[in-house]
């Protein structure tokens, strides 16, 4: 009763009075009768009940505009508690009662609402209670832009206004992540791109697929239970779901409250690659996450290992450098201190250690050499050759090294620096100046002191 | 080693390095960093490269429960 009250509303009496007369006016004007021979042959008119009235009227009707088209404005919605609405559509100079049935209703991907200028087809009929023209929507698509777009931005924008997109709900990546959870189609392209990256970049990801749909009407669903699925299975650092390239309704589970809200929920971070670039879904606002594509997914995943096998890399060979600098410096004060005078009687002893220190520095050389290599060779390297080669002939000759440190020390030039002596340089030769003649004016030397050194400037 | 190891392990290696860098240390001390030094790197290239690279696919089995199986890319069991 109620959904008739303004179903019937204010509409009737004007409809009323422009339909009935216009029904006379076509009577009066239409050709005589007697064209129509075999329906009406008796001249004199039948009396008709009401009730047969509208339902002649109403077949008639349903007959003539079964399917038609009509384009105009939503005006006085009305969702009632059974699932159908009711509505009217309006353009500057008329207006029909329109009802959307639940079935249609419920399935509308956008929400209709009053002033959306809309194009329905349908048919038309008579509501026999009220004896009420109305048309029966069967499809109706907002114009302008498809009925997709138009739920896509009313979607995001409720979502937005929920704050589903706040930029401080977004979890960091986890750098190292050794297991990855994928939301996808087994058979679809967007697995096989992401497998086919992360062994292109020889990573060590493992991998788990969760198996669903991603189009059609029952992917959201199994979408968004994927994603509930692989949190209550755990041990996963970052899920990725996704999809290859497609049309917006292909796309379209993507474009769902439900996986929009599962993302929401998910406490392990989640990476959205859908499609292509171009491609933007409510997935990818929500998640923690937008990937271009399914490939770029994977090379996120994998492009923090690598960073930090850059970075070890990098640390492993400045850690050879430094030592090497370390030794070089103490072997060119060794060599300094084996030309020096007064330590003459020292020289033979020296030089076999000199000679092992060059030995060592010869090794280190040869070592860091092959370290000019590719990337994932380089760490290879590094494993294998230096830590073992290295550090076991570093382990074997440190007790030398300590021997000959303390020995040094007796020798040391300290002992003579300590006293006020000074170790002049060449800066560019490295040579113990002991001669004038052995640099010109305006060189620059080092001056060895006890505590350290400087530069100076011949005059 | 879990991750957090893992950063403390690479934060004290840079440490080493900027040290050994810097050059001030003696002989002992430094082949003392550098030994450790490399121990860490050592120890953080195998983190690095410790995990068997595993994919899988999660599937309910007959009893309604979820299972691991492995997954090979081509004639794959579909939705």
């Amino acid at each position: 009763m109620k959904q008739q009250s303004f179903l019937f509303g204010e509409e009737e009496p004007e409809q009323k009075v422009s339909e009935a007369p216009k029904a006379a006016d076509i009577r009066d004007t239409l050709p005589p009768i007697e064209d129509e021979k075999e329906d009406t042959s008796p001249p004199e008119p039948r009396v008709l009940s009401v009730f047969e009235a509208v339902t002649q009227i109403k077949r008639s009707l349903e007959r003539q505009f079964n399917e038609i088209w009509i384009q105009g404005e939503i005006s006085n919605l009305r969702a009632a508690p059974s699932g159908h609405a009711y509505l009217t559509l309006k353009d500057s100079s008329a207006q029909i009662s329109a009802v959307c049935f639940r079935p249609v209703y419920g399935r509308l991907k956008f929400d209709p609402s009053d002033g959306l200028e809309v194009i329905a087809r349908g048919k038309i009929s008579v509501y026999a209670n009220r004896g009420q023209m109305q048309f029966i929507i069967e499809r109706i698509e907002p114009v302008g832009h498809g009925a997709l777009q138009l739920a896509f931005e009313q979607l995001k924008e409720k979502l937005n206004k929920e704050g589903l997109f706040d930029p401080s709900l977004k979890k960091p990546l986890p750098q190292l992540p050794s297991r990855v959870g994928v939301v996808t189609s087994p058979t679809g392209a967007a697995i096989q791109d992401i497998l086919r990256v992360l062994k292109r970049r020889n990573d060590r990801i493992d991998i788990l697929i969760y198996p669903t749909r991603v189009q059609g009407e029952t992917a959201a669903r199994e979408i968004a239970r994927g994603i509930k699925e692989l949190n209550r299975h755990g041990g996963l650092d970052v899920i990725i779901i996704g999809r290859g390239g497609g049309s917006l309704e292909d796309l379209w589970p993507f474009n769902e409250e439900i996986v929009a809200r599962a993302i929401h929920a998910s406490v392990i971070p989640v990476i959205s690659a859908v499609g292509h670039e171009i491609d933007f879904t409510i997935s990818d606002f929500t998640a923690d996450l937008r990937a271009p594509t399914p490939s770029a997914a994977a090379e996120m995943v994998a492009g923090a290992r690598t960073e930090l096998v850059g970075k070890l890399e990098q640390l492993a060979s400045r850690l050879i450098r430094g030592v090497k600098f370390m030794i070089q410096c103490k072997n060119d004060l060794y060599k300094t201190l084996v030309s020096s005078r007064g330590f003459l009687d020292a020289e033979s002893r020296l030089n076999l250690m000199t000679q092992r220190l060059d030995e060592l520095v010869l090794r280190m050389n040869a070592t860091s050499l092959q370290m000019v290599t590719p990337l994932q060779s380089e760490l290879k390297q590094l494993e294998k050759s230096l830590p073992s080669a290295l550090e076991h002939y570093m382990v074997r000759v440190s007790a030398d090294w300590k021997n000959l440190d303390s020995k040094l020390n007796a020798f040391s030039p300290h002992s003579v620096l300590e006293r006020g002596y000074a170790i002049v340089s060449s800066k560019t030769s490295n040579e113990v100046i002991r001669d004038p003649s052995q640099v010109d004016k305006g060189d620059l030397v080092t001056v060895n002191v006890a505590k350290g050194s400087f530069a100076a400037r011949r005059e | 080693m879990e991750f957090k190891d893992f950063e403390k392990s690479l934060q004290r290696l840079e440490e080493i390095v900027a040290k050994l860098e810097e050059g001030e240390l003696t002989l002992e001390e430094s082949l003392k960093l550098f030994e450790e030094g490399t121990k860490l790197s050592k120890a953080c290239g195998k983190q690095l490269n410790q995990a068997q690279r595993k994919v899988e696919m999660l599937v309910k089995n007959e009893n309604g429960e979820q299972e691991e199986v492995p997954f090979s890319v081509n004639g794959e069991p579909g939705e």
